[in-house]
């Protein structure tokens, strides 16, 4: 037996086998994705960076350096002040009551009942839907007419349809809305990432701290809690960084209105930059974004090198 | 409190909690489903009790839907961004993901967090730079310019799924298969790729989906009609003048929120598996 | 001619040197075994031949031809894995032929291969199914039919036995045994459990820290070690070690280790032995204890046939005159090495 024992004949050119070098088809496989997202995205960034020093509109395309003057007449802009208010307001306003909501529907959502996978998929519904799609039914529910939301409290006895509010036109109650529509987006994602974390801790990590006499709330937030931070750490940054730079809801709810009082970063980059082609300072907007999601990315990188320790 | 009142008033409490959750979540899709099928006169007339048909259910605001708006040719735009967006993605993806997996270096892990973190950055960063690059490139107004720039985030979020599903893939399937006779790419072709074929369909689910949610780059490289995917075309260019027409609007919403909402629920433990990166085991 | 033959196998992972300087001749048909610690790069050295891994340096030749560029599929090598490593998409024809496949061999001798394997193996039955409807001894058989169809220069397999349970394992053992002396195919195979070791191979290749401590036999090995590693990691209980008063280590194994009545002739070295304890394992009985006047890193084992010491001539806390014939003691020098008597 063992007969192959004949000497391979072929000439072995070095370049025939270049591809079973693990370190050369990792980099041949992995590359079309780098490239395209360092084409597409580190690339842009870089540009946006040099529109924000320049005096770029698209009726004047000059690459002309003006260094920071774009941010400071920004910052000398009230209007941009209030719109940094508003998007600190709308990020974590909505970001806090989606957790409570979260952490409650996750609360009842955790004990078995019948029916319970149908209602977690209709409480899935709001984040699976298109974004956009569901705004424009929030406007509907919001109409200043047949608003179903006054209907039903002056069918209540709550007001009367004299002083029925006018959701999307007074200030306070337009970011309210924005604020409500953005919350009730994200809570369904907060449920499941908490129902992940929570059935992720191992039983006889609780069963160990029961018996060691742990009640249910030791064992909630000493024990369960810590256990499911980082979990839901990734997940409240996965909603900052979409709701910090949000453009869709305020578009096509308010418009940034009434009266400035809704306008985010995004929707103010876009409105100086594309609608009315100020690039420059529409970049320079924009990069207002930097910072937070700087922070937010360290943050991660934190979470996730100390989860594989 | 004796026993029997006080469970019973817990499980009241307990039926009314899951009730608020389900209307809270559920009612502006029950609204859209109600308005699509109401007949303009019932909707528009505030005497009528909103939460029910007064006059019998309609299908008039589909039918105009697919006769007088461009309705049809924006579900048709945006299955073709579908398909060609996932099939970038799926050809970029898959051997970014197997790659990074198989990576043995601290090298490989750096770079998967840094694709992942690309997903981060958001649009509304990009879409200045982004529209000068698609104008250079002649695509302004045309919807080649999603199917160009959404691989930019299902490209990063996809290769992150796939990475995570090829490491808990055995790696002894594939060196049997290299000893065997097969190239290092061989394996790949043959072992990697048909033995993930379950994480290549979410990844196509997701893709999709993911397509179909965007919004902002949309409303920014495209403003002709007939260009627009579905989301965009329904949300700016149901509204003739200043009046909405509601009807219309919220029956072409529910038509391309359903198989978005179906897909999510069918894949939603894999989306959040894949962008916890495996912190749920 | 050898099948496998390396010369001075070097492989380091970043600062650790986990082959360190490997130079092994496996000749045609021979069943060799590479045993082993865990992490004793035992298996490194043995993805090193079949080409999973790249070697930091050295020389690789398989049947006569060196091999050190070579991708695996170039080599005419064959592995076992661990779990076996079965293409789960694939039906077990389709498994056993693959290796066939990748040499684009026409397909009416695939077939025929195929069928010759599998009626070797025993499993014509089961070529339609699929790797998850076997049993894990069936699998094992699968694996070993997909590794010969392509009638390899070498079959390499990588602790084949050590997801199975204790019973299924004796089986498996006599089957690859069985297998490899009907076939004559040169075998190197890897595991950290002697029992294997010394049931199998032909020859026992001991590795430890990246190096081959001694080479030979299973008798070789079991009564000549080479050194305090190997006298000490092959046999259970291991050999009893004790310190020289001439510098240097003194070793017997535990079950020529008697009381002084048992042995008939002369040419015995007595001790005094203290019994700390004893275990009964029906058939032997272990004894623990310490020897008067040696100094000593573990106690001292000794295994008697208790059919000739009754359970009460032994007691712990006894001082009991015990011998070694002189013939089974083994001299160390102060560095561990094996030396001659004196």
């Amino acid at each position: 037996m063992a007969v192959i024992a004949e000497p391979v004949a072929k000439p072995i050119s070095r370049y025939r086998f270049i591809l079973d070098r693990r370190e050369v088809l990792e980099a041949v496989l992995v590359a079309p994705a780098i490239l395209y997202v360092l084409l597409l995205v580190g690339l842009p960034l870089l540009l946006a960076v040099y529109y924000s020093l320049s005096a770029y509109t698209i009726y004047n395309p000059t690459w002309t350096f003006v260094g920071l003057a774009n941010f400071e007449q920004i910052l000398q802009d009230p209007t941009f002040l209030d719109t940094l208010r508003n998007t600190f307001i709308f990020t974590f306003g909505s970001q806090l009551l989606g957790l409570v909501l979260g952490k409650f529907g996750a609360f009842l959502l955790l004990q078995p009942f019948p029916g319970r996978k149908i209602v977690r998929a209709l409480i899935i519904l709001p984040f699976a839907v298109p974004v956009a799609l569901a705004t424009i039914a929030w406007q509907w529910m919001f109409d200043s007419l047949y608003s179903v939301i006054n209907w039903t409290m002056i069918a209540a006895g709550i007001i009367t349809r004299e002083d029925a509010p006018n959701w999307l036109g007074n200030p306070y109650l337009a970011m309210l809305c924005i604020v409500i529509i953005n919350a009730w987006r994200f809570f369904p994602f907060a449920i499941v990432i908490f129902l992940a974390g929570i059935t992720a801790v191992p039983q006889d990590v609780i069963d160990a701290a029961t018996v060691d006499g742990a009640g249910f709330w030791r064992r909630n937030y000493q024990i369960i809690l810590p256990m499911i931070l980082p979990i839901m750490a990734i997940g409240l940054i996965f909603g900052i960084v979409f709701t910090f730079t949000d453009l869709s809801i305020v578009f096509l709810l308010t418009m940034g209105g009434p009266g400035g009082a809704t306008s985010v970063l995004g929707f103010a980059g876009f409105q100086t930059g594309i609608v009315s082609g100020d690039v420059a300072h529409g970049a320079a907007i924009s990069l207002f974004m930097l910072p937070v999601l700087l922070v937010v990315v360290i943050f991660m990188l934190r979470f996730i090198r100390r989860r594989e320790i | 409190m004796p026993q029997p009142i006080a469970r019973s008033l817990r499980g009241t409490g307990f039926v009314l909690g899951v009730g608020f959750f389900v209307i809270l979540a559920a009612f502006p899709f029950y609204w859209m489903v109600i308005t699509a099928f109401k007949q303009n006169s019932d909707l528009y007339d505030v005497t009528n009790i909103p939460f029910w048909f007064n006059e019998p259910p309609t299908l008039e605001h589909i039918k105009y839907l697919f006769q007088e708006t461009l309705f049809a040719r924006w579900l048709l735009n945006s299955l073709i961004i579908g398909v060609c967006v996932t099939a970038i993605t799926l050809v970029t993806a898959v051997p970014a993901g197997y790659s990074l997996a198989r990576m043995t270096s601290r090298k490989g892990e750096a770079l998967g967090i840094m694709i992942f973190l690309t997903y981060l950055v958001p649009p509304t960063l990009l879409f200045l730079p982004l529209s000068r690059i698609i104008a250079e490139l002649g695509l302004q107004n045309s919807m080649w310019s999603l199917v160009l720039v959404y691989p930019t985030f299902t490209i990063p979020f996809c290769s992150w799924l796939l990475m995570g599903f090829f490491k808990a893939l055995p790696v002894e399937i594939e060196e049997a298969a290299i000893v065997d006779g097969c190239s290092l790419f061989g394996a790949f072709i043959k072992m990697a790729v048909p033995l993930s074929v379950p994480a290549i369909l979410t990844v196509v689910i997701f893709t999709f989906t993911l397509t179909l949610q965007e919004f902002v780059y949309a409303l920014t490289f495209i403003s002709s009609s007939d260009q627009k995917p579905i989301t965009l075309g329904v949300s700016t260019d149901l509204i003739r003048g200043d009046v909405f027409f509601w009807g219309e609007i919220m029956a072409g919403a529910l038509i391309a929120a359903i198989p978005v909402a179906i897909a999510y629920n069918l894949f939603l433990d894999r989306f959040i598996a894949g962008i916890t990166g495996g912190a749920v085991k | 001619m050898a099948a496998v033959l390396t010369r001075d196998i070097v492989k380091t992972f970043g600062e650790v040197n986990a082959v360190n300087g490997i130079s092994l001749r496996v000749p045609d048909g021979e069943f060799m075994v590479l045993l082993g610690p865990s992490g004793c790069g035992k298996t490194t050295f043995l993805r090193i031949i079949c080409g999973l891994e790249q070697q930091t340096s050295g020389d690789l030749l398989i049947g006569g031809n060196v091999v050190n560029d070579m991708p695996p599929r170039a080599r005419g090598i064959a592995m076992m894995f661990q779990s076996y490593g079965l293409y789960p998409h694939y039906t077990v024809r389709n498994n056993i032929s693959f290796p066939l496949r990748t040499q684009r061999m026409p397909s009416q001798d695939i077939q025929k291969k195929v069928d010759w394997a599998a009626q070797l193996l025993d499993i014509g039955h089961l070529l339609d199914r699929r790797p998850r409807q076997l049993s894990g001894g069936e699998r094992q058989r699968v694996a070993l039919a997909r590794a010969l169809v392509r009638e390899p220069t070498a079959l390499l397999l990588d602790e084949p036995l050590s997801n199975l349970d204790a019973k299924l394992r004796t089986s498996a053992r006599q089957e690859i045994k069985n297998f490899q002396q009907r076939v004559g195919l040169t075998t190197i195979y890897v595991t950290h459990d002697q029992v294997e070791a010394m049931g199998m191979g032909d020859r026992i290749a001991v590795i430890d820290h990246g190096r081959v401590r001694q080479v030979g036999t299973p008798t070789e090995i079991y009564e000549d070690p080479a050194d305090l590693f190997v006298a000490t990691f092959v046999g259970a209980p291991p050999m009893n070690i004790v310190t020289h008063n001439g510098g240097g280590y003194l070793g017997f194994r535990p079950e020529n280790f008697l009381p002084r009545d048992m042995i008939e002739d002369g040419g015995a070295t007595e001790f005094s032995f203290r019994v700390d304890r004893s275990e009964y394992l029906g058939s032997e009985r272990i004894v623990y204890g310490v020897m008067d006047g040696f100094d000593s890193k573990q106690p001292i084992t000794a295994k008697l046939p208790p059919a000739h010491v009754a359970e009460g001539s032994i007691r712990p806390g006894e001082w009991h005159p015990f011998a070694v014939k002189n013939s089974a003691l083994r001299h160390f020098d102060t560095s561990g090495n094996r030396s001659s008597r004196h």
